[in-house]
């Protein structure tokens, strides 16, 4: 009784009244997004200020609104970049790199959680995991370092093996330093990282198949492959095609880690991707009108592609990220 | 139940393709840490595979011997531990607020978080601005740029969503405001997910290397593990490495180097199988965004 009549005192009561005692039980919520929403304005919104600057002359040293306008009505900078060839390249190889790992690498993991699906001793299962995480927490420094040294092409293990399989001390295989080789070794440190992690996300998946549905197919006299495609495939198929969709939309998006860790100067032609160019362009030639231009290019077409995965993604009926 | 002689069959077929893949997953490490453990010798006649030939620990006693590594090393250890709590306290900052249904603003606060999940300034705006703000070689670029994730912080608002309204509406009705509830309620129901949030951001900045490669050029004191690792690799040590004893000794270069990758990479495989059940939770609550 009296708590309702304290209610409807709220309700009747001024504006301010109804607003000190919404700030009295809920505004210490406000002090706590304080940092938060000034670290998002000041690290995360304000840089993009200098986006400016992609139509601007370029000046290292000045901000982009002291400076006048770029030629071409500010376009520049865009004409210049598709004139380039090095940028041409780099656009390229960023999507033969990501069209790659999604062809290879975008299996790997449904395969491997299937296996893991398919281990009934429970506790060898989760060494296995355990095992297969392991990958994902190197970093791409160390784990070049046990590709360089993996792969030697005189002395790393995988050569000697070759050298005594084909019964010749001088053959190799130019894992690092042969264009076409490279791109290979790319994508499969790729998978070997990613690969275990990846799994994680489908076995997530697969506890939400209901035991039934395998007893049903055991009944049947389902196999083992018959029960796989039938109940575990199916299980997965919203998990698979929501990933599949958005990995599709991150296909002009590059890493910065992986192609500068793994990348040398032999296999430039294949290696450099778009943030590298950004980098060795921007940072380190002081070209920064031209290499902001080319990170707003591929920044607006990536969201865009993300958008349109969204679509796709929603169209076949699952929930997108967006 | 009984099971028939193919599926048994099955089993094992499936045990031992799991015994490869382990394997593929161990090889690396293996060969490098048998490799940094073995004599000169063994090496050049490349007899070591996976296990160590002519025992042989001088690699590590010369890393630890010398002193920027081992600065490095002290120094990116304790980074990582300050920039982990200082990531963990504004991850639930802006998380918790964020489950209120009744925050007034809470919508829009939401939107302008996760735009920045999609589109981004770019390396040079970015680079610009913190030079302007005057951060440019300073520890502060290692900590304040990157304190905070948007996907780990949709985690830990995914794990708050999950707490059942009813203990927060017990608490208020006790009197708690809203820090006492979080305080006393939320985090230490969150124990799993915060160990998770915690193993994520310490792997990311014991891991990451770029943000010192873009900021930081004239203080190589700053510089983590990874960086230092990288110019090692890469040969592009400054000269006071290279004269260092050891690094200067040709045929133990080889070694030094996979002592060095494997100082940096052995303090995280430590630490992660004993978070395994806490992580994987902490990814499925990741998948569930927006």
């Amino acid at each position: 009784m009296s708590k309702n009549t304290i209610v409807s005192q709220g309700r009747v009561g001024t504006q301010s009244a109804n607003f000190k005692s919404y700030m009295r039980r809920y505004g210490t919520l406000y002090l706590l997004l304080i940092l938060p929403v000034i670290f998002f304005l000041v690290f995360r919104y304000i840089p993009m200020a200098w986006i400016l600057g992609a139509f601007k002359e370029n000046n290292i040293f000045k901000a982009p609104w002291e400076l006048a306008w770029a030629k071409n009505n500010g376009f520049e900078w865009f004409v210049k970049a598709f004139n380039d060839r090095t940028f041409i390249n780099a656009l390229r190889n960023t999507i033969t790199l990501n069209l790659l790992d999604l062809v290879c690498g975008f299996p790997a993991p449904i395969l491997l959680a299937l296996m893991l699906n398919e281990l009934t001793f429970k506790r060898f299962k989760k060494i296995t995991q355990t095992v297969l995480y392991m990958p994902h927490f190197l970093s791409w420094i160390i784990i070049s370092g046990l590709a360089l040294r993996l792969l030697a092409s005189n002395d790393g293990l995988i050569n000697i093996l070759y050298k005594r399989i084909v019964g010749n001390a001088d053959a190799s295989i130019p894992f690092m330093s042969n264009n076409n080789w490279w791109v290979g070794t790319y994508v499969v440190l790729g998978i070997w990282k990613e690969a275990g992690w990846g799994t994680i996300i489908y076995l997530a998946a697969l506890t939400s198949i209901s035991p039934e549905l395998y007893e049903a197919a055991a009944v049947d006299g389902a196999g083992r492959f018959k029960r796989i495609w039938h109940v575990t495939l199916p299980g997965l198929r919203p998990t698979i095609i929501t990933l599949l969709i958005m990995n599709l939309g991150r296909i002009l998006g590059s890493e910065f880690d992986r192609p500068l860790a793994l990348s040398n100067k032999l296999v430039t032609d294949v290696s450099q991707v778009i943030s590298i160019y950004v980098y060795q362009n921007g940072l380190k030639a002081n070209k920064f009108a031209l290499t902001t231009a080319v990170g707003l290019f591929q920044s607006v077409v990536g969201v865009l592609f993300l958008i349109a995965a969204n679509q796709l993604a929603k169209r076949f009926g699952e929930r997108g990220i967006m | 139940m009984i099971k028939s002689k193919s599926t048994r069959f099955g089993d094992i077929v499936i045990a031992l393709v799991s015994f490869i893949v382990m394997f593929i997953c161990l090889v690396p490490l293996l060969n490098v840490l048998a490799r940094s453990l073995s004599s000169a010798e063994y090496l050049i006649r490349n007899e070591v595979v996976l296990w160590p030939k002519g025992w042989n620990v001088d690699a590590y006693t010369t890393v630890l011997k010398d002193p920027k590594y081992v600065h490095s090393l002290w120094y990116t250890g304790l980074l990582t531990v300050g920039c982990t709590l200082l990531s963990l306290a504004m991850t639930i900052m802006c998380a918790y607020p964020l489950t209120y249904k009744e925050l007034k603003g809470g919508k829009v606060i939401n939107v302008v978080i996760l735009f920045t999940m999609y589109f981004s300034a770019g390396m040079i705006p970015h680079y610009l601005w913190l030079r302007n703000l005057g951060m440019l070689d300073t520890l502060w670029v290692l900590v304040i740029p990157s304190c905070l994730s948007v996907y780990n912080m949709i985690i830990m608002r995914s794990f708050f969503f999950g707490v059942p309204e009813s203990l927060r509406e017990a608490a208020e009705i006790d009197g708690a405001g809203p820090i006492r509830t979080l305080i006393m309620i939320y985090l230490p129901l969150s124990k799993a997910v915060l160990a998770t949030l915690a193993l994520f951001y310490a792997v990311g900045r014991w891991n990451g290397f770029s943000d010192a490669l873009l900021y930081l050029k004239k203080r190589e004191d700053l510089y983590p593990i990874q960086l230092l690792l990288y110019n090692i690799l890469q040969n592009t040590t400054n000269v006071e490495v290279a004269t260092q004893e050891g690094f200067s000794t040709p045929g133990l270069g080889e070694t030094l180097k996979m002592a060095t990758v494997m100082f940096a990479t052995v303090p995280i495989l430590l630490i992660y199988p004993w978070l395994q059940r806490y992580f994987v939770t902490g990814v499925t609550l990741g998948a569930v965004k927006g």
